[in-house]
């Protein structure tokens, strides 16, 4: 059967893929957050997964305001890079896994989450900058991916309930898929960041810390944050950090902390980063 | 369940998007999804009013996205993401762009981050600050 056998969370700034490309990563202002990285783009080497489920938000990149959907799953054979305004990244197409993508769409449809399904899809930085921080800038990206775009963008979000349950449904649908594969889910986005208004720049720290410790030690209760205390606390972008509660979701009761990681800032953000695996009794 | 989009309004110079405001700013938000293609950045770059003519905007819109004054486009409806597409096509950063929303030049906002950020003690509530 398929296996999740991690999670990883990561924040996903675009000017992150911009000094991926720019050759800047060793530039002072960058090198700090950069080596905080060094120690996953190595245990990714060590233990490589078939594919990744990659739990994302696009920034009005592919999605236009036409279609908002809360949570959809990319099933196509490949995902082309998205123009966001600066030009694509020139990075590789992302490649898809449409045997599970198919298999985990039904599962979780039939398990009534009501997914849009995306037969066409590019992705944008926050799909691809979590990608460039594990991977660095290889010719071919070494993991399948199953895209899954949630609205974050318009409130109201997903509650935090529900998106602790699509984690607990994605679990079961992959262990109930026929194929022997190594399953990731990467929850991205966050940490405390606001990029409108009179208090743009909020960055929060402590609560950030606090709400990793959450997340690993009790996500049962984390799930009930309400989103207006994201906003307040962690900034009108910070609820974001409900997509780190689906991979938290997939990956069970209890989990072993494998790597911890913060920086301030990146740009406008509070970088928060974890690699998680299943503790199994 | 009954939506609350009053709750949000007490949280100082901060605008939350909300799906009225999706329905409000639609015509600005999709106006700014076109400048994803080069050839529509080229074309506003070179004459803003006239590209701007072929959207189903309010003048006040317009107004605002002439003026490049942010803050009055999400008041209006706009997302800052898809407002993003506006200061991307003239290839400035969200620092760059984010900090004109604030009382402090790109160069102060850029120090502030670099120093730690917004301290939060005192952004909490508008009636904690006295402003509502």
């Amino acid at each position: 059967m398929a296996k999740i056998v991690a999670g990883i969370a990561t924040s996903h700034v675009p000017a992150v893929g911009h000094a991926v490309d720019s050759g800047k990563t060793q530039d002072a202002y960058w090198k700090p957050m950069f080596d905080g990285y060094e120690f996953s783009k190595q245990w990714a080497k060590d233990n490589p997964a078939d594919v990744a489920i990659i739990v994302y938000n696009d920034h009005a990149s592919y999605f236009g305001m036409d279609i908002m959907p809360t949570f959809a799953l990319g099933i196509a054979d490949s995902f082309a890079i998205c123009d966001e305004g600066y030009g694509p990244r020139p990075i590789p197409v992302v490649e898809g896994a449409p045997e599970l993508a198919t298999h985990l769409g039904a599962s979780l449809i039939m398990d009534d989450f009501d997914m849009t399904i995306l037969n066409a899809l590019e992705v944008d930085h926050g799909l691809t900058v979590p990608m460039s921080l594990m991977y660095g800038s290889p010719e071919k990206w070494p993991t399948k991916v199953i895209p899954l775009p949630v609205n974050v963008v318009m409130n109201p979000q997903p509650s935090g309930e529900r998106c602790l349950a699509l984690g607990k449904a994605i679990k079961r649908a992959v262990e109930q898929f026929d194929g022997d594969l190594r399953v990731e889910v990467w929850g991205t986005g966050g940490m405390s960041h606001q990029i409108q208004g009179a208090r743009a720049g909020l960055i929060n720290l402590p609560w950030d810390i606090q709400f990793m410790d959450d997340l690993i030690n009790q996500p049962e209760v984390l799930q009930y944050k309400p989103h207006l205390e994201y906003m307040i606390e962690a900034g009108s972008e910070g609820v974001e950090l409900i997509m780190w509660l689906i991979m938290r979701g997939a990956l069970g009761d209890k989990v072993n902390e494998v790597y911890r990681f913060n920086h301030v800032p990146a740009s406008n953000t509070s970088v928060g980063h974890l690699i998680l695996t299943p503790k199994e009794d | 369940m009954k939506p609350n989009f009053e709750q949000y309004k007490d949280i100082p110079g901060t605008t939350i998007f909300t799906i009225e405001s999706a329905q409000k700013g639609f015509h600005l938000n999709q106006f700014c999804m076109s400048l994803r293609d080069a050839k529509n950045r080229e074309r506003f770059l070179a004459d803003g009013p006239a590209y701007l003519a072929e959207w189903d905007m309010t003048d006040e819109q317009k107004q605002a996205v002439i003026d490049r004054d942010f803050q009055r486009m999400l008041d209006l409806g706009g997302n800052v993401y898809f407002l993003s597409k506006i200061f991307a096509a003239e290839g400035l950063s969200y620092v760059q762009a984010v900090s004109t929303m604030t009382d402090m030049n790109p160069e102060e906002y850029q120090q502030m981050m670099i120093n730690g950020g917004r301290n939060i003690e005192g952004w909490r509530s508008k009636k904690e600050r006295g402003e509502a």
